[in-house]
């Protein structure tokens, strides 16, 4: 009934292909905005910031880049803890190498290497396609994972072979380093998303979105009809090691201030990241986000309620939030393969004639 | 009227057909130990309906391969606009003005009619990465004007009402025609059709073949097409090329064709006594 298109008439083509065509869906967005960066920041605390709020944000900005590489152009990846590696390291090696330069400046060229090397690490998929890609960009994964243990230059011969982020500032403000205050922390981070998002909705409503989308529906009707299939994959993954460089160097630099690669940045990194992406949705911004919020939340909630709210040993429910996790993932890609954004799409279709059935 | 000479003529209905758009030369076509062409030239001339049949197997599709540039010939060269076509990929063949059909539908599933059609004027479209990222400037004003030109084809294949419907819902008639859209967006000099009308009822059918001749007769473009049923072909085409064996059996106007022996052979057979 008050979720409805009927009466929204779009008197251009530009303000059809809009990214909000619904009003009510517009009006929505910009509240969400609002709370996000005149409310939150307020009432932000250290344990919201740490738990909830700054992870969710990094991985919604990892999501959507394996979303564009996976779920727009139909790339599998499992080399994503790899490149967030990539962009963590260079974002140190930045950082320490040239200390005057802006942090944030820092991050977006961090984001920029890992592209390059996302779109090197992206060659074999002109070959090969499917689980044999899935299993070369596993190779990826590995080998950066152990480049970064093995050559000390990377970490800067430190004798941990940790890194960790030194503190930087922007206008006298700490956003990096033990003193930086949560709700910095959370702003930095809610920055990024915010404007990587838009990029990504702008690259897939446009040229290259369609070509991303005609290379994962049919890559050979794509090729014959003009799409050339070299630069549109390549294209997909830089632009999703961008966006996975950028989270990686965010997760290192802003989240957890000192890294060790194996632990932070390994295997289970990328299937997080692509559980987030199928449970969220495939092909969809919104789903990235839906994704990274399931993952993020759910463990602090299940935390919350068995040793808060039960009183359970910290062991067993940790144990047990494991496997509560498992048995959703596979629930979830059983009752809705298309994941949470078609849960999202579907209520929306039903708000159209509610409370009418027909 | 002799149409096998290469001057401009007129048809009996008033379009113009100038002179030879594409002419295949000596094309063979060898998969290993199978050879699918053998030895085939014919020419297809500007604003004309050319058909290619045959039985199955004849090799029609290969043909219509080797013309979008999927395949590359064996032997034989393909000319397009007066001048021997180098080896290039088929994306590179689609930018220099061919566009195709599929015999099976390959659409895009996942992407609505609208994005379908917009994706077939891929070849026209050269705004930067950069600017599509912060969907600025060229990229911006680059969706409007292609959007207009699509939303005329829309218009012309009376198609408004799916523009927004993901193209895996939509039925079969209407997704072959939303394929036509896709490969007409190209504004291609020359369309080709594998078996536009396969798997059609009557009603469709009859849409289809208005479509095709209101693309020859408005836009003039020229086109090429695979068909089986030969009512369709016969009151489509201006010429004919038949096919069996991977060989040429007969080239020429529906009414040379219908009574040419060979070809009344290879479709009816011929008894052996």
């Amino acid at each position: 009934m008050f979720y409805r298109e009927a009466g929204d008439f779009k008197t251009s083509y530009l303000s059809d292909s809009q990214t909000f065509p619904i009003r009510f869906d517009r009006f929505r967005y910009y509240a969400v905005l609002a709370v996000a960066f005149g409310v939150i920041p307020f009432l932000i605390n250290d344990y919201w910031a740490s738990a909830v709020f700054v992870p969710f944000l990094i991985y919604a900005i990892a999501a959507i880049g394996l979303n564009i590489l996976t779920g727009y152009c139909g790339q599998v990846s499992l080399g994503t803890g790899g490149f967030m590696a990539v962009g963590a390291y260079s974002v140190y090696k930045l950082m320490t190498a040239f200390p005057d330069v802006n942090i944030l400046i820092h991050v977006v060229l961090a984001g920029m290497i890992t592209a390059a090397v996302g779109a090197l690490f992206g060659l074999p998929s002109l070959r090969i396609k499917g689980f044999y890609l899935a299993v070369a960009t596993l190779a990826a994964q590995f080998f950066l994972v152990w480049l970064f243990n093995k050559v000390p230059w990377f970490y800067n011969y430190s004798a941990s072979g940790q890194i960790s982020a030194p503190e930087r500032t922007l206008f006298g403000v700490a956003l990096t380093g033990p003193n930086t205050d949560a709700s910095v922390k959370y702003l930095v981070c809610l920055g990024f998303v915010v404007v990587l998002a838009w990029v990504a909705r702008n690259l897939t409503r446009g040229t290259v979105g369609r070509s991303w989308m005609a290379i994962r529906d049919m890559d050979i009707a794509a090729e014959i009809i003009g799409v050339n299939p070299l630069r549109a994959k390549l294209t997909a993954f830089a632009v999703s090691s961008f966006f996975v460089g950028i989270a990686g160097a965010l997760f290192f630099a802003v989240y957890l201030g000192a890294v060790e690669v194996g632990e932070a940045f390994g295997i289970q990194k990328s299937f997080l990241i692509l559980f987030m992406v199928i449970i969220g949705g495939l092909g969809s911004i919104f789903g990235s986000f839906a994704g990274a919020a399931f993952l993020v939340l759910l463990p602090v909630l299940l935390k919350n309620v068995l040793v808060g709210g039960l009183g359970w040993p910290t062991d067993l429910a940790a144990h047990l939030e494991l496997m509560v996790v498992g048995a959703l993932i596979i629930f979830f890609l059983i009752a809705e393969p298309h994941g949470l954004a078609q849960l999202w799409r579907i209520a929306k279709e039903k708000l159209r004639l509610w409370p009418f059935p027909h | 009227m002799n149409v096998m000479s290469n001057d401009p003529y007129t048809t009996a209905d008033g379009r113009r057909i100038g002179g030879v758009l594409m002419e295949m030369k000596n094309i063979t076509l060898r998969f290993g130990g199978v050879v699918a062409i053998k030895d085939i030239s014919f020419d297809i001339r500007e604003g004309e309906i050319r058909a290619i049949i045959g039985p199955n197997g004849a090799g029609k599709s290969s043909m219509l391969n080797v013309m979008s540039g999927f395949y590359t010939p064996t032997e034989g060269e393909v000319w397009f606009e007066g001048c021997p076509r180098p080896q290039m990929r088929p994306y590179q063949v689609a930018r220099q003005g061919i566009a195709r059909t599929f015999q099976n539908i390959a659409l895009f599933q996942g992407m609505s009619t609208l994005d379908n059609i917009m994706t077939g004027r891929i070849t026209r479209m050269n705004s930067n990465l950069l600017n599509q990222a912060l969907w600025w400037g060229k990229a911006e004003a680059e969706e409007t004007v292609h959007r207009e030109a699509v939303e005329k084809i829309i218009d012309f294949l009376e198609i408004q009402h799916i523009r927004k419907t993901p193209v895996g819902r939509l039925p079969y008639g209407l997704q072959k025609r939303v394929e036509l859209g896709r490969a007409l967006a190209a504004e291609p000099r020359i369309l080709l059709l594998d078996e536009p009308m396969a798997g059609m009822n009557v009603e469709e059918k009859e849409d289809m073949c208005r479509f095709i001749l209101d693309v020859n007769d408005e836009f003039g473009t020229t086109i090429a097409l695979i068909e089986h049923d030969m009512g369709v072909v016969m009151d489509l085409s201006d010429r004919v090329v038949v096919m069996d064996y991977g060989k040429k059996i007969g080239d020429g106007t529906p009414d040379e064709v219908r009574s040419n022996p060979e070809v009344i052979d290879a479709y009816l057979g011929v008894s052996h006594d």
